[in-house]
């Protein structure tokens, strides 16, 4: 897996291991937000920075923790660095857009429980990827996490025009969606690393 | 509270707060580890731990813990027991550790594990707080298990490692990969949804 390039595994990422169509990471937003378009993109960039942000820290803390032996140690300083990555995009939309910060709302807090953060921290320290490509690995995955979004909103939207029976509208009829989407995704399979 | 009730927040779990498919909380293991029976169901037995103890854990120390940092506490707390069971399968068994890969850690992140904790462990004796827990942790393995069961006997003709139909069965493959996962979820809230309309309009024309 490690002589994977950086690029490959960038594309790869997005499209063929997309995060929430063919590994199943950050579902919770992947529902919860992908009502409308002009929360999800918002929602999609910010996941897209506290990823990136926590893979850096991970990265670092991770050459830390094996120098001191404290690998067992990981998770649960892996865990304390998303949520402070989280708090520090809180404090910096806060400042610089409030109206994107009151957009949000609830949902940033809730970055921390979002697995795919936590799983690109745990993956590129179980893979042995070097800084570069833990990084475009990380922006990959955040990248693939907006698409995937931004397309389920799109539909969502389109679907509250339709007449849907009411007995499918819901959690079921998001889940058919995302299962068709996967299906789609699924013709990128060998794209990439 | 009185002790009627304590049946009941074990009861609640299973069946009227089902963390699958009533809460839908949960929702990336529970899609991405159930291609098999045998997987989900120690997924579910991992997290079931990870509940249990968490909860005690926290439950005794709730009148410790400050308020204001009381998430971030809540967290390491889950951490500590996911560390400990990430370990305990490395040992066991490997293959199943490699089959269930990262998502052994991600049960730090599983919703239902925080949920509890803030919504009842909290506020609950430690005895309460873990009946309470193993209710919802049975609950979500009974959703792990009816995902894992019908996508394995779908898609592998096999339950448990067992075959069923013989050597003839073409495998439905599509439901061991991940859209077979959207699928068959979202096919069990639609069966759960019709059976609660069905129940409604019953009450209705009594």
């Amino acid at each position: 897996m490690n002589d994977v390039s950086a690029f490959q595994l960038f594309i790869g990422v997005i499209l063929a291991n997309n995060f929430v169509l063919a590994t199943f990471l950050g579902l919770c937003p992947f529902l919860g937000v992908s009502g409308r378009l002009d929360s999800a993109l918002p929602m999609g960039i910010a996941t897209t920075f506290v990823i990136l942000v926590a893979s850096i820290c991970a990265y670092g803390l991770n050459i830390l923790l094996v120098m001191l032996n404290l690998e067992f140690l990981r998770l649960i300083s892996y865990i304390v660095i998303i949520a402070s990555a989280v708090q520090l995009v809180e404090m910096v939309l806060k400042k610089y857009s409030p109206t994107l910060f009151r957009a949000l709302g609830i949902y940033l807090p809730l970055i921390t429980t979002n697995c795919a953060v936590l799983y690109v921290a745990v993956n590129q320290t179980s893979n042995n990827f070097s800084f570069v490509q833990a990084l475009s690995y990380a922006l990959g995955g955040g990248i693939g996490f907006t698409l995937a979004l931004v397309l389920m909103a799109s539909v969502r939207e389109r679907l509250q025009l339709s007449n849907v029976p009411t007995l499918v509208q819901g959690t079921a009829l998001s889940l058919m969606l995302g299962g068709i989407l996967s299906l789609c995704f699924m013709g990128f399979a060998g794209v990439g690393g | 509270m009185s002790t009627s009730t304590t049946l009941e927040q074990f009861m609640e779990g299973i069946w009227k707060q089902n963390p699958t498919f009533v809460m839908v909380l949960g929702m990336c293991p529970t899609l991405a580890v159930t291609t098999s029976a045998i997987n989900a169901l120690s997924m579910g037995a991992a997290t079931l731990f990870v509940l249990v103890f968490s909860c005690w854990l926290i439950s005794v120390m709730r009148n410790i813990i400050p308020k204001e940092v009381r998430i971030a506490t809540y967290v390491v707390i889950i951490a500590t027991f996911v560390t400990v069971v990430d370990y305990a399968i490395q040992a066991i068994s490997l293959k199943l550790y490699d089959a269930l890969g990262a998502f052994i850690s991600l049960i730090v992140v599983n919703c239902i594990i925080l949920g509890r904790a803030e919504a009842h462990a909290s506020k609950n004796t430690p005895l309460n707080a873990m009946l309470n827990a193993t209710g919802v942790g049975i609950g979500f393995i009974i959703g792990l298990l009816s995902l894992g069961v019908v996508r394995e006997v779908l898609g592998a003709g096999k339950l448990f490692g067992v075959s069923l139909f013989g050597a003839n069965f073409q495998p439905w493959v599509v439901m061991v990969l991940p859209p077979g996962g959207f699928f068959v979820l979202g096919c069990w809230l639609l069966i759960f949804a019709a059976w609660e309309r069905r129940k409604q309009k019953k009450e209705s024309t009594q």
